[in-house]
């Protein structure tokens, strides 16, 4: 971005997802207040440190009321900067940019959160077997660190990217978009993103993709629905995961539904098996039904306007 | 829950500002933080600090305004204070009711020098 003016320090930067400073050739004169750049922040040309005057700032009114963006009686403007931006907003930018892209190759794409060891990745490796005649299918895999679930969904036949977070406990937009660079992505297929492993900070972090599906185990509480809110509160979809081993355990599947409508009273629910495959014929009608709505929302005219 | 990204992404948010609005010394950060919004002050303010270190942050005081919890119930049909972001309603005890206000975190104001 311009570290004169900072145009295009949001937008653009999201756009071209580089967070480098560039140099080039700055030439276009600030005094025009028709002059308008097309992104959505608080825009001061008030440049304090540059070598030249603006001696017709005084008719800048497009752009607010000076550097702080707000007059305070008794404050000089420099000393209070207005931000009003939101903390996420950054990833948020990333995220729309992820939604065009799928926009633009017809992708449905679904983000899949848990805790760690719920067979998300059982679940995927079994779709991909019962779907992949139907769709192209393409993995997006987050994990701390190594690549054996990549691996896994590779030998199941769908192309992956595995993304190690290092110390991050979440994947974000950013890293999904370096993620959708190393990968092909086939049109009007589907996309499943794995994240990582965790039922706290993924809720937070929009990727992009057009629904949130959380997966629990029954060898989990059916109270983690009222211990962990956020993440079935942004969730569409609950899979209730190794319905197999009901029988040998405590597990109340209708108190767990109970517990997640509490916390979000539109969230769909299916009890399904990767192991056994019970209930996946529904989860994969779930797929089919909401693919085929998002691709009549995301239809190419619509994306066009 | 992930403060420390969150913290992350705050003070990259200054540097970005730093550079478009020219300021290189911050010393305060206000910070507007909904009270439904799941993020601990206390624990942002702990990361604050150690993320703080080197950058043009340094030192400077980290202002926490927390704005409480409204929603919408629609048992009531009208707004109400919200102390719990899946709580019941106060009056009704419903659990039919919108968060409308206080899930937010927004970077306010800088006082810079």
């Amino acid at each position: 971005m311009c570290t004169v003016c900072g145009c295009g320090s949001l937008s653009v930067e999201g756009e071209k997802t580089h967070d480098h400073d560039h140099p080039h050739p700055h030439d276009h004169p600030h005094h025009d207040a028709r002059h308008h750049h097309g992104h959505g922040h608080d825009h001061d040309h008030h440049h304090h440190t540059a070598d030249h005057t603006h001696a017709d700032d005084a008719g800048l009114i497009d752009f607010g009321a000076g550097a702080a963006g707000v007059h305070v009686a008794g404050l000089s403007q420099e000393r209070i900067l207005r931000i009003e931006r939101d903390i996420l907003g950054k990833n948020n930018d990333h995220a729309a940019m992820n939604r065009a892209r799928f926009a633009k190759t017809r992708t449905f794409a679904l983000n899949f959160v848990s805790s760690p060891g719920s067979g998300k990745t059982s679940l995927l490796v079994r779709a991909i077997g019962d779907l992949g005649a139907r769709f192209p299918i393409a993995v997006i895999e987050g994990d701390q660190q190594t690549s054996n679930d990549a691996a896994r969904i590779r030998s199941a036949g769908a192309p992956a990217v595995q993304i190690n977070t290092g110390k991050g406990c979440h994947l974000d937009a950013h890293m999904v978009a370096h993620g959708l660079d190393a990968l092909k992505l086939e049109p009007g297929g589907l996309l499943f993103i794995e994240n990582v492993g965790n039922l706290v900070c993924p809720a937070a972090f929009d990727l992009g993709e057009a629904h949130k599906v959380v997966v629990l185990s029954t060898t989990e509480g059916e109270d983690k629905p009222l211990k962990y809110p956020e993440m079935f509160a942004v969730s569409d979809l609950m899979l209730i995961n190794k319905a197999d081993l009901l029988p040998h355990l405590d597990f109340d599947v209708s108190q767990c539904i109970a517990h997640a409508l509490k916390v979000n009273p539109d969230l769909q629910a299916l009890v399904v098996s990767a192991k056994t495959g019970e209930g996946l014929p529904a989860f994969y009608a779930w797929i089919e039904a909401r693919a085929a709505r998002w691709a009549r929302a995301n239809a190419p005219a619509a994306v066009a306007e | 829950m992930h403060e420390l990204a969150l913290t992350e992404s705050l003070v990259e948010l200054i540097e970005t500002e730093s550079r478009s609005r020219g300021f290189s010394r911050v010393r305060v950060v206000r910070l507007e933080l909904g009270a439904l919004g799941g993020v601990d002050g206390e624990a942002m303010r702990f990361c604050f600090e150690a993320v703080a270190k080197g950058t043009l942050v340094e030192g400077a005081a980290l202002d926490i305004l927390v704005t409480p919890g409204e929603g919408w119930c629609l048992d009531c049909a009208k707004t109400v204070e919200m102390f719990d972001r899946f709580g019941a309603c106060p009056e009704c005890g419903s659990y039919h009711v919108q968060v409308a206000e206080g899930d937010d975190l927004r970077l306010k104001e800088l006082e810079v020098e």
